[in-house]
């Protein structure tokens, strides 16, 4: 077989531990699968009923909430990839004769599979809610597209922040940091209800960008036509950023 | 090809980042084929250094260094196909059972899905683990961790096979079970290379022995002669009275230079040849200048005196430092 072959069964070999690992904690699986469709009731109900504007609140609600579980996966990818480092089976892969990227490869495989079976089930929520996507199907998928795409840029940041820091309570700060980093974007509120300075760093967060983009295909409020490129340019510009770092890190494990 | 499965010139390497001197000083070690060597230190010696380089997870900064005829750092993925690895810590996933981590690693040394499914089952079978491969690894003892963990290390049947203190933080019912397996290893033409802080454990297990110390071999040889370059065993002697040191020193028919003293403990140690005569002297002489034991005891040196013989500096003595 080639060398590229075996860089392909490798890491599918690998993505498949990570899915036999699902198997084995099904619980931990529902509770992630749950928790971004409890925030949804939570600001839908509490926040938007609150407000009276619940029909409406929830179509700008849904993006928001859909481009924040993409950013919060972040988190679950480091803690995977620390959790890793620091059993030692990490070297075992490292000492066998196996394709080098297939350890990120298939982690990264494995987090996009997560993430999407994540935006399917808060779909479906939002649906049984009553909200509608009304952008037709080419703006569906377009949203769906930039959503993955941003949580793509989202697992390798992640996985460089694991290999920098490499131990379990920086991953403990990391899963406090991310809520603010969350929060101080447009998920929740539109920027024009804030003071100046917060609205310009909340427009800024490349979290936004992908919200505001997805709301314009989605139909909803919230959204600015021609958003789009800005969802595509802020995660390639991440992406350009720290997949080179992270794959770099991983090299350097010999150091 | 030459018959050293294993060579180590003149290897060095230092952290980056690390407080201390260099991990590895200018390392030196032949390893024939086919046979067991103990790497025997204490911790901070260079042990595990020297088996991450050899093993490949670890770049040497200077030095020559082959595993099975390849260079490790030029020839890395060639040396990978030939090596098996048992870490201090247990290199499994611990989510999975015992025979999904076998069957992991199977496919991963490209052995196929059906040739994996098999080698896991045999594995299984040889470590005593068949009953218990459906479990998840975090249920196991610590004892059937590290054989799985072993069988691991196995799959392709490894020209060398690296063992990093196998029996560390086992109760030693796990300490026998590892010592059974890696003594069923030798003779299928497996050569190990084993580091551990307990001199029992390489006298049970290698044909030859490299002391390590300060990230350099210190002494090597078999066990007998390891033995016998340190002069053997001990005599311990605990008096009544800390006063009558000074003179049991005196009085002890063995060369002074050689007796060290523990006040706190009221203790006299010394390196003995013939074990009888000198108990039988020892007894005598205290008894004729009326000087009162506590204890006598005959004993075997502890790897601490070993390398305070050795090395002329004692490791205890720089860990309080």
């Amino acid at each position: 077989m080639t060398t590229t072959t075996y860089a392909l069964t490798d890491s599918w070999t690998m993505t498949r531990r990570e899915l036999a690992r699902w198997g084995r904690q099904p619980v931990a699986v529902v509770v992630n699968l749950v928790f971004p469709v409890m925030l949804l009731l939570m600001f839908g109900y509490l926040v938007g009923g609150g407000r009276g504007v619940s029909g409406e609140y929830l179509d700008f609600l849904v993006p928001g909430m859909l481009a924040l579980t993409m950013a919060f996966g972040l988190e679950g990818t480091m803690v995977a990839v620390t959790q890793d480092l620091n059993k030692g089976v990490i070297d075992r892969f490292r000492s066998m004769p196996m394709a080098n990227g297939a350890v990120l490869v298939g982690r990264s495989a494995a987090d996009m599979l997560q993430s999407a079976l994540g935006l399917a089930v808060l779909l479906a929520v939002a649906a049984a809610l009553g909200w509608r996507a009304q952008g037709g199907p080419a703006g569906f998928l377009g949203a769906v597209g930039l959503l993955l795409l941003f949580r793509f840029a989202m697992l390798w940041i992640g996985i460089h922040l694991a290999l920098v820091a490499g131990k379990p309570e920086l991953v403990q700060a990391v899963q406090i940091l991310v809520w603010p980093v969350g929060f101080l974007s447009n998920a929740f509120a539109a920027p024009g209800s804030m003071p100046d300075w917060l609205g310009t760093v909340v427009q800024w967060n490349p979290l936004s960008q992908t919200a505001t983009a997805v709301r314009d295909l989605f139909g909803g409020p919230g959204g600015e036509p021609g958003h789009v490129w800005a969802a595509v340019v802020w995660p390639l510009a991440l992406l350009a950023v720290f997949f080179p770092l992270a794959v770099r890190r991983f090299a350097r494990l010999s150091r | 090809m030459s018959d050293a499965a294993i060579t180590v010139e003149e290897a060095r390497k230092t952290y980056r980042g690390g407080s201390g001197g260099p991990a590895l000083d200018g390392l030196d070690l032949t390893v024939a084929r086919g046979t067991v060597h103990g790497v025997l230190g204490p911790n901070g010696a260079g042990k595990t250094t020297l088996v991450r380089i050899l093993a490949t997870l670890l770049r040497p900064d200077a030095g020559r260094i082959e595993v099975a005829g390849h260079d490790v750092v030029r020839e890395a993925y060639a040396v990978r196909l030939r090596i098996g690895l048992l870490g201090q810590h247990a290199a499994l996933d611990e989510e999975l059972g015992g025979r999904q981590n076998l069957e992991l690693f199977g496919r991963l040394h490209h052995l196929g899905a059906r040739r994996a499914r098999a080698r896991a089952g045999e594995l299984l079978e040889r470590f005593e683990l068949s009953g218990t491969g459906h479990k998840a690894v975090k249920q196991y003892s610590g004892g059937m961790r590290r054989r799985l963990d072993l069988a691991a290390s196995l799959i392709t049947e490894p020209e060398v096979l690296f063992l990093d203190e196998p029996t560390t933080g086992l109760d030693p019912r796990g300490r026998a079970e590892v010592w059974e397996s890696v003594r069923s290893l030798v003779g299928g033409g497996t050569t190990v290379l084993l580091t551990t802080q307990y001199l029992e454990e390489a006298d049970q297990l290698a044909d030859r022995i490299s002391l390590v110390d300060a990230g350099r071999v210190v002494a090597d040889g078999t066990a007998d002669e390891l033995k016998a370059a340190i002069g053997g065993d001990r005599i311990d002697v605990v008096l009544r009275d800390a006063g009558q040191l000074g003179t049991a020193v005196a009085l002890l028919p063995v060369p002074k230079d050689a007796i060290t003293v523990d006040t706190d403990r009221r203790l006299l140690s010394a390196p003995v040849t013939d074990r009888m005569a000198a108990l039988a002297g020892v007894v005598r002489a205290l008894e004729e200048a009326g000087v009162e034991a506590e204890d006598i005891a005959l004993r075997r040196p502890t790897l601490d005196e070993v390398f305070l013989r050795l090395t002329g500096h004692d490791d205890r003595a720089k860990e309080a430092a």
